[in-house]
């Protein structure tokens, strides 16, 4: 029923004698929740890093939307509909909420640069038509009563939610989590995840999760993909994952 | 009159994007316009073309400066050569076409200046920080080379430093040695207006956003379809720009002559000591910086005299290198955003005085 929105065939990454992956192979449906393990190192950061073209695999192929292409470009990736969240935040820290999930936007804007000078037309517009939309995000995230302080000065938690908010401004069609709960208490570990889940549910986002707590991963996801030392493990539904054998074993040898 | 934000309450998103949201703000512009615009009845001629008309012209160049430094993070230390650039620029679009009115003239100075700028910013596209320094410091050093010994610069005059041309606007001369102070005053006050509105359009849009995410963190800016180069170059262009304009009305509108010793090295420190005192990040931090930095050597010569000291002029200009050298270290280390960040945390303790919690 559900179509392939994104396949990677055989990727292998290299950075000099590291393979950080090797002939990786695994596929997203449209409107799933897809969930990348493995222990630390395993190469999760670095695969999403090939999706929305970060870092360039040597070899392999990556269809995104029925397009085949060796390698992503990230304008490219970004104006098709992919958007992501890092694993150390990568938000504007001298800008504001409010800015920084407007900079989400940056490229459903098109008024000229003569249009902003002068903020008219199109400049004046945009900015009205598209502020109202990134409330709507804002709302939906709950972070209104910040909206206008700047990140910097924001608890980590928090800056995690607006990290996904700047990506969800973009209407993503395919959204990357990397490590979205890492660092957080119980509470806000619940509410993230409501949010992804909510996300998945309201927008039908497809969304490419990086998680650690396995709890978490088998709540949220509907398949999980496991790697380790830069190889898939096993690819399946949460319950088929967590009693695969390799897998008890990577996570043993890992963690202990 | 109390400064307040509670109450003023914004019923659309719109209001609340307006260019200035709190009332107050706005009734203190519109103060600080009919001040301005009182000053040449008020104010002597000494004060209008001395300290008035230089510190409008620093404003432009400082909020240049600014746009590049401030807002999309990219140094530059050629901001002096941008001025001559615009300066010369403006000088050969006068004689070449002394049909042109003298605006278009300063516009389209501004505009080749932005190109030369573009040129100049290329580097930018792959090099930051410290080497990005040495190649702009490398512009300042080249540009002003290029007006000294390039004799078609100045249309072959032999004393090198041609005088510009006169110019009426509405019928009054506001360049040549024939201006008076308050129409020159007026001329220049125009430009620093339109170009300040200017700025603040530039930085509450999305190139604003889309340079302040280039300085905050250039990697997640591209990830999210910001191009880095066109940014960038943008940034350049736009800050170069407004120093050529700056560089022109100095020429034209200030010292009355066209000649580089005008916009060496230390005229690109001034301003970047305008921009770093003043407020990374703000366009009234321009203002402040542009006002103090030009002030202050001022009030340090005059000051002893009202006290009836009688200090030697050399100390007091190691004494001024001594308290701006302190106040930037002062500045970088403590606070970033400068007068411009003092002010607004005055005016926070004021929006909440006299209940502070
Ligand atoms: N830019 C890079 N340059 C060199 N090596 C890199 C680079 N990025 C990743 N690597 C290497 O690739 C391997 C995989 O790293 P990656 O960050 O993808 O792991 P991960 O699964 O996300 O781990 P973690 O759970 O710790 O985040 C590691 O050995 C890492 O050192
Ligand atoms: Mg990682």
């Amino acid at each position: 029923m559900a179509e392939n929105l994104l396949t990677v065939e055989n990727i292998t990454l290299r950075f000099g004698g590291v393979k950080a992956l090797t002939d990786v192979s695994f596929d997203i449906l449209k409107g799933e929740i897809r969930a990348i393990i493995g222990p630390n190192g395993a190469g999760k950061s670095s695969m999403l890093n090939c999706i929305n073209g970060f870092y360039h695999p040597q070899e392999g192929r990556i269809t995104y939307k029925g397009q085949t292409r060796k390698q992503m470009r990230p304008y490219e990736a970004a104006s098709q509909g992919i958007a992501r969240t890092f694993q150390n935040i990568a938000l504007f820290r001298g800008m504001s909420v409010l800015d920084n999930v407007m900079t989400g936007r940056v490229l459903k804007m098109k008024s000229s640069l003569l249009e902003q000078a002068f903020y008219f037309g199109r400049a004046r517009s945009e900015e009205i038509s598209h502020r109202s939309k990134v409330e709507e995000v804002i709302d939906f995230l709950e972070i209104n009563a910040i909206r206008k302080t700047p990140v910097g000065r924001l608890p980590y938690g928090l800056q995690k939610r607006v990290e996904l908010a700047r990506a969800l401004a973009a209407e993503p069609e395919l959204l990357l989590l990397d490590e979205p709960m890492a660092g957080m208490n119980v509470e806000e570990k619940e509410d993230m995840s409501r949010f992804i889940l909510n996300v998945n549910a309201e927008f039908g986002t497809t969304i490419a999760l990086i998680e650690h707590d396995m709890g978490v991963v088998m709540d949220l996801s509907d398949r999980v993909v496991v790697l380790n030392y830069g190889e898939k493990l096993a690819d399946g539904t949460p319950d088929v994952v967590r009693s695969n054998q390799a897998v008890i074993d990577a996570y043993l040898g890992a963690s202990h | 009159m109390l400064y307040r934000e509670a109450g003023d309450f914004k019923t659309t998103y719109a209001k609340d994007q307006a260019l200035i949201p709190i009332r107050q703000d706005r009734v203190m512009l519109y103060i600080a316009i009919a001040l301005a615009l009182l000053l040449p009845f008020v104010a002597s001629d000494y004060f209008l073309g001395s300290i008035a008309i230089p510190v409008l012209i620093m404003v432009i160049a400082a909020t240049g400066l600014n746009l590049l430094l401030g807002y999309c993070g990219q140094i530059s230390l050629g901001s002096g050569a941008f001025m001559a650039a615009g300066a010369y620029m403006a000088y050969k679009c006068a004689t070449a076409f002394p049909w042109l009115p003298m605006p278009v003239s300063i516009i389209l100075a501004g505009l080749a200046t932005a190109m030369i700028g573009i040129a100049f910013g290329l580097p930018a596209v792959r090099i930051k920080g410290f080497y990005l320094a040495v190649a702009t410091l490398a512009a300042q050093f080249f540009l002003l080379w290029l007006f000294t010994h390039v004799p078609w610069f100045v249309n072959y005059t032999m004393s090198g430093v041609p005088t510009p041309p006169p110019a009426t606007v509405l019928g009054v001369y506001v360049t040549g040695a024939d201006a008076p102070n308050w129409a020159k005053y007026l001329f220049v006050l125009s430009f620093t207006a339109f170009l300040t509105w200017i700025a603040y359009n530039l930085v509450r849009s999305r190139i604003g956003r889309s340079w302040m995410a280039i300085r905050d963190m250039d990697i997640a800016a591209e990830l999210i379809g910001i191009r880095p180069l066109w940014t960038k170059l943008t940034a350049f262009a736009i800050s170069s720009f407004y120093c050529g304009v700056a560089g022109a009305l100095w020429s034209f509108c200030f010292i009355n002559t066209v000649e580089p010793t005008a916009f060496d090295i230390n005229r690109s420190f001034q301003i970047l000591f305008m921009v770093i005192i003043g407020g990374l990040g703000s366009i009234l931090g321009s203002y402040f910086g542009a006002i103090f930095i030009t002030l202050f050597p001022i009030f340090l010569n005059s000051a002893p005299a009202w006290l009836g000291l009688d200090i030697p002029g050399d100390i007091i200009t190691h004494l001024e290198f001594m308290i701006f050298g302190a106040m930037i270290v002062f500045f970088l280390i403590v606070e970033p955003n400068g007068l411009a960040r003092l002010w607004q945390l005055g005016k926070e303790k004021l929006r909440l005085w006299p209940f502070p919690h």
